[in-house]
This record gives C-alpha cells, sequence and structure tokens, in this order.
C-alpha cells in the first residue's frame, strides 16, 4: 500500500467505527492520530461530508485541542512537563537541556525526522518531578543524564 | 501453594521503572524455581518508596522498596518471597506511619486490590453500595448523598447531592451521568490513581448517580495524557458487563446503566464542565453562559449530572455505610476526607488521604518530610494552577473549604506543590498568566487578551520599567479578570498572581512584607 492508500483505509476505518455514535468527532480524530500519527489536512472534508459539518467546524476542533496535529510528527514525541510541580524540580534546566542536546524548539522536529519536542502541562506524575513522556511511556525523576540515556534508547528503536 | 507478590501499575510506579522489576522477579523466581502468583495492583500512594514490592505472609503483606531491577536477584536470594530480611525491608506495609496514619475511605481499595479484577473488588466490599442503591428509590439514593454532605471534589466544593435533586426532579426522555476525568491540575493525580487503582469505585458511583436520577448512559471524559488509566477503565468495564453490573438489567434489578470512556485531547479548559461537555459532544471546548445549569440542560441538551471522579468514588461507600457514616468525619461544613496529593520539592511526595481539619503543616513535614533538597520551604501552592501561593505564616491552616477562602486562597482539587527557597515568584506569577493565555478557550475578552497582557505587564515589573504604575496596572488587570471572566481559568489565574505579589513582593522588586506582629 502506498502512504496515501493507508491514510485513506485510517480514515475510512476511523469513521466507519464512529461515526454512529453521539459526538462522534473527536473519537474519530482520535483514531486517526492514533493510526498515522497526524490527522491529515485531505481528511478534513471527508470527515466533514460523513458528519455533515462544514470544514471549517473540523478544522476548528482540531486545532483547539493541543494534542491534535496536521503535521506528522518525528519517530519519537518527547514531552517535557512544564507545570509547576515539575518547575519546583527544575524542568526549565531539563526543558533547556532537552531543547539543546536535539538541537531543535518546542513543535518542532529534529532534521532526522527521529523527535518531536513538545511542551505539556502535567502528566499527573507530580510526585515524581520532572517527568517526561517519550511516546507513550512516562518516566519521572528524570535527570539530565537519564534523558539522554532515553533519547539514545529511543533513537536507536525503530518507532 | 504460590507465593503472592504485588507490583503496581500506576502511571508513578511504572515512570520508575515498576513494569521492569516485575519482569525481573518473574525471571528470578522462575530461575529458582519458586511458583509466584504476580498481582498488578495499584499504588499505595507512597511514591518516594515506588517501585514499592510487597509480599504476602502469614503475618500480612510486607513491602519492600524502593526496589530497582538490579536489586531483585539479591532480594530473592534473601529470601524476601518469605519476608526476609534485607536493606530494602519496610515491614508490614499497614504499619508504615505514612499510611498508617490516613483515614482511607475513598481509598480503601488502592494498592490492595489487582484493580481489573471484579472478584477482588468484590472481595473487599465492592458494589455493596450499588446493592443497597437498587433497592432504594431514586430519592431516597439521593438523600444519602446529601446528608453525606460530600461536596464535589473536583475543585469547586458545590454539595453533589443537591446537584444530583436538580437532574432527579427534571423531566427528560434522556439524562446523562459525566465523569471529569480531565484532571490538568498540576500537582494532582488522585483521580488518575483511582483510575488506574480501582477503578471499579468509580464504575459502581456513577451507576449509583444514573440509578438516582434516572439516566440510563454514562461518559467518563478522560484527559489523554493518561493512557495507562485509560486502559484500566476499559478492562474493568467490560469486566463489569460481563458480570452485568453494567448494561441492562443491572442484578436482576430491571435498571439498566451504560458507560463508555471518552478522550479529552489535551486541553487544559475542558476541565471545566460546560467546555467539558462541548468537547464531549464534538466541538471546540468553548465554555458555555450559565444559566442554564447542566443539571438542566447538559450533554446534548439533556439533564446532566456532571462530578468528578473522586466525587463519584466517594458515593460507593456512603450508599454502603450510609450518609451519616461519612457526615461523622470532617470539621465545620467540609465533611468526609480529602485525598490530598503532596508533589514537587518534598521529600516524600504522595497520596494522604485525610479527614478534613489536618493542617498544611501536618502535610509538609509529617507525611511530606521537608523538601527534597533539604533547604526551607518557602511557598506551596494549593489548589491546582489556579489556586493561591501560600507563605510560610500560613501553613498552620487546616484543610477546610472555609478556612482556605478565608485566606483568599482555595483547596480545589487537594493538589499540594512545594517550593524551595530558590523559587522566584515573579516567575510563578508570570507563568500562571502565560498559562491561562495558552489554555484560554476565547470566549471572553478578560481572561483571552487580560492573560497576553498580564504576561507583559509582569515582564516590565520584573524588568523594573515604570514599575509603581505596573504593580498598579497588575492589580486592576486581576481584578477585571476576576469579575469579568466567564469561567474559572480567566476568573482565577488572579489568585496564583496576586498571591504571589501580595506575600512575596521582594520577588517583584518592592519591599519586603513587614512580619505581622
Amino acid at each position: 500500500m502506498t502512504p496515501h492508500d493507508i491514510t485513506q483505509q485510517a480514515v475510512e476505518t476511523a469513521i466507519a467505527h464512529n461515526k454512529a455514535k453521539p459526538g462522534a468527532l473527536l473519537p474519530i480524530l482520535h483514531a486517526i492520530q492514533d493510526r498515522i500519527g497526524h490527522i491529515p489536512t485531505d481528511a478534513v472534508p471527508v470527515i466533514a461530508s460523513e458528519l455533515n459539518l462544514s470544514r471549517a467546524e473540523v478544522h476548528g476542533v482540531i486545532s483547539f485541542y493541543h494534542y491534535f496535529r496536521d503535521t506528522p510528527p518525528g519517530r519519537h514525541t518527547v514531552q517535557i512537563c512544564q507545570a509547576e510541580s515539575c518547575q519546583a524540580m527544575g524542568s526549565a534546566q531539563l526543558t533547556a537541556f532537552a531543547k539543546q542536546t536535539l538541537g531543535i524548539d518546542f513543535h518542532e522536529t529534529t532534521a532526522d525526522q527521529a523527535f518531536t519536542l513538545e511542551p505539556v502541562y502535567c502528566l499527573g506524575n507530580c510526585a515524581c518531578s520532572p517527568s517526561v513522556m517519550i511516546d507513550d511511556e512516562v518516566h519521572g525523576r528524570v535527570s539530565h543524564e537519564r534523558l539522554a540515556a532515553l533519547l539514545e534508547q529511543a533513537r536507536k528503536e525503530q518507532a | 501453594m504460590s507465593i503472592k507478590v504485588y507490583v503496581p501499575r500506576d502511571s508513578s510506579a511504572l515512570s520508575l521503572g515498576a513494569d521492569k522489576v516485575a519482569m525481573a522477579i518473574v525471571v528470578e523466581a522462575a530461575m529458582r524455581g519458586a511458583s509466584i502468583e504476580l498481582v498488578r495492583n495499584g499504588s499505595r500512594g507512597m511514591f518516594w518508596l515506588e517501585t514499592l514490592v510487597e509480599v504476602a505472609t502469614p503475618e500480612g503483606r510486607v513491602a519492600y522498596g524502593p526496589v530497582h531491577p538490579e536489586d531483585v536477584r539479591s532480594l530473592i536470594e534473601n529470601n524476601f518471597l518469605y519476608g526476609g530480611e534485607h536493606q530494602l525491608r519496610l515491614g508490614l506495609t499497614e504499619e508504615i506511619p505514612f499510611l498508617k496514619n490516613q483515614e482511607r475511605l475513598t481509598f480503601a481499595r488502592v494498592g490492595i486490590t489487582d484493580p481489573v479484577s471484579l472478584q477482588d473488588y468484590l472481595a473487599h466490599d465492592g458494589y455493596r453500595g450499588l446493592k443497597n442503591a437498587l433497592a432504594m428509590s431514586g430519592a431516597d439514593i439521593v438523600k444519602q448523598v446529601t446528608d453525606s454532605g460530600l461536596r464535589g471534589r473536583g475543585g469547586a466544593a458545590f454539595p453533589t447531592g443537591i446537584k444530583w435533586n436538580t437532574v432527579l426532579n427534571t423531566a427528560a426522555d434522556q439524562k446523562y451521568i459525566v465523569c471529569n476525568a480531565d484532571e490538568g491540575d498540576s500537582g494532582t493525580y488522585s483521580d488518575r490513581m483511582i483510575m488506574e487503582g480501582d477503578p471499579f469505585v468509580l464504575i459502581e458511583g456513577m451507576t449509583i448517580a444514573g440509578i438516582a436520577v434516572g439516566a440510563t448512559q454514562g461518559y467518563i471524559y478522560l484527559r489523554s495524557e493518561y493512557p495507562h488509566a485509560l486502559q484500566a477503565l476499559n478492562e474493568a468495564i467490560e469486566a463489569a458487563v460481563a458480570g452485568n453490573y453494567l448494561g441492562e438489567n443491572i442484578q436482576g434489578s430491571g435498571k439498566s446503566f451504560h458507560l463508555e470512556v471518552r478522550r479529552g485531547a489535551g486541553a487544559y479548559v475542558c476541565g471545566e464542565e460546560t467546555s467539558l461537555l462541548e468537547s464531549l459532544e464534538g466541538k471546540r471546548g468553548i465554555v458555555r453562559f450559565k444559566p442554564p445549569l447542566p443539571a438542566i440542560e447538559g450533554l446534548f441538551g439533556k439533564p446532566t449530572v456532571i462530578n468528578n471522579v473522586i466525587s463519584l468514588a466517594s458515593v460507593p461507600i456512603i450508599l454502603d455505610k450510609g450518609g451519616a457514616f461519612y457526615r461523622n468525619y470532617g470539621m465545620s461544613r467540609s465533611r468526609g476526607t480529602l485525598p490530598i496529593q503532596l508533589a514537587g520539592n518534598l521529600k516524600h511526595c504522595g497520596l494522604v488521604e485525610k479527614v478534613f481539619g489536618v493542617t498544611l503543616r501536618e502535610l509538609l513535614y509529617d507525611y511530606g518530610g521537608g523538601s527534597a533538597t533539604g533547604r526551607p520551604i518557602r511557598a506551596v501552592q494549593v489548589g491546582g494552577p489556579l489556586g493561591s501561593y501560600l507563605p510560610e505564616s500560613q501553613f498552620d491552616t487546616p484543610l477546610d473549604y472555609e478556612a482556605f477562602t478565608n485566606i483568599w486562597a482555595v483547596l480545589g482539587h487537594g493538589g499540594i506543590v512545594a517550593f524551595d527557597e530558590t523559587v522566584d515568584m515573579a516567575h510563578m506569577a508570570r507563568y500562571a498568566m502565560e498559562f491561562c493565555a495558552v489554555e484560554s478557550c476565547g470566549k471572553c475578552t478578560p481572561c483571552r487578551i487580560g492573560s497576553t497582557r498580564g504576561v507583559e505587564v509582569v515582564d516590565k515589573i520584573i524588568a523594573g520599567k515604570d514599575h509603581a504604575a505596573n504593580v498598579q496596572l497588575l492589580r486592576d488587570l486581576s481584578d477585571t479578570m476576576l469579575n469579568g471572566s466567564l469561567c474559572a481559568l480567566g476568573g482565577m489565574t488572579p489568585y496564583p498572581v496576586l498571591s504571589a505579589l501580595n506575600h512575596f513582593p521582594q520577588d517583584f522588586g518592592l519591599p519586603q512584607k513587614q512580619q505581622a506582629a
């Protein structure tokens, strides 16, 4: 299958599985992003037509929520908590270290497509601050050395 | 007989390597031919001891921690499967002072049971509340909740029974129960611990709510940052359906209740109830005007009970033991217990479920053990990013909704974040405004524009530019946000900002506050 086919199939499956639910738009968007990592702009008119919404309404929902993205992320998404509890335990320095190590700012992807860096406001791991989430895994009490090791390990893995 | 070994599946334990510890125990035990039964329990809430491994012995459960994967071999060699001595041995779990000195009502089972085993839930007094509820009228169930004195644990502290009563008395062809599990407040994690550690208690609470007010459909609106809670909830819902505790004709009662988990998408404002309802309807999470109240026109325009996780999870014990039982705990108008979450710069961070009335100082020093860095604690923020910063002089305030109101602070969802003396409070005030700007839904001007202007004004104060005038401007702007915002996001952002300014003026380049005589 070509990447285009995969995208089309993901969108069609997401709509077919969720269309009948009341308030189906968020479940559909989640299903697409779970499958292909982002919500391509091409999907917007398809979803709009299936749910009898305007394209503006669908786009408006995608752009409202921090979690949804319309461009593909890197192979790994690194989220560093910026909230108060992690600040109390040095997240500002950890964030600066991550930006320097990866050579990118928030909302950017490294040139080799390995990492996308995002801020996050609380991972509910406040008893073990500072916290970092890499893909679906939360890591607590993350030191600079530990972050470097986790990034190194992730870089080696095929996501 | 195989030996029961407990290794938590709680996110925070996992964030410290619990899966690797569990794996090492299985491997090492198998190599020595020891027969074990591994239970992935919730966390006991003592996070400085995670990964906390427990072993069932004839004397009770014995704890070891913090266990790292490389410790497992020496634990096994020292007979930890039989409670053997080891430098990580903590003795009987129940005797650890942090845990022993709590009153766990809502968290009674968390860390003890297998969270997704219906059988385990039933064996530990589960579904006794529902059993009673099924034999009662809706009005009687609501009365028990009202009598218990339970107030919304999400932060607003509105009496739960009154909310339910409104929905009960509003006629409609369809009503809904919505659980607000969008626990976005920094420093809070009690919702997550319940959902990962005892999801059935939330499911039972929602089922009771449905039966009380006549709602047949429930939704749990869960934040997207909680993948492990999603997994545990879905496993538990499946087991509850299979056991006929959810679905049609529950336990032969003729009553029905269906439950579905919906994921949020990283918007803090969706923790505000009307914005949450918009999001559940598949829209942008824009705050609604009130009235109409959600209890009258809520989800899809129908009467809706919308409660926080802890509020709903406190319902089963109220229906099991009666409203009076719960009411007997607490002080003044704050009845029952509050699951308090210790976070930030503390030596012993964790979950402390206590009767209202415990002081901040007890929590910070007796439970929290003082700061993690060993420096003096300078400020604590109570109640999430919209809560006030409190200085040391207010540490003797008891945890009580009204006592906090009296010092212009909030208990919120019970999160306590401690900062040591290195904190710059002008920076924290700036952050509060910045956070509001990032998360504002944009509907009302004081929040949408005020937060951005707020960041700029704090920057000018920090830079010493036109200092006195900008301090006054910050106060005026805060006043506008407090009184003119549509919801608590804009309306409460001034709490951290002004409390920082008032209690720590020296950080804003103002003269130090005079010590009260």
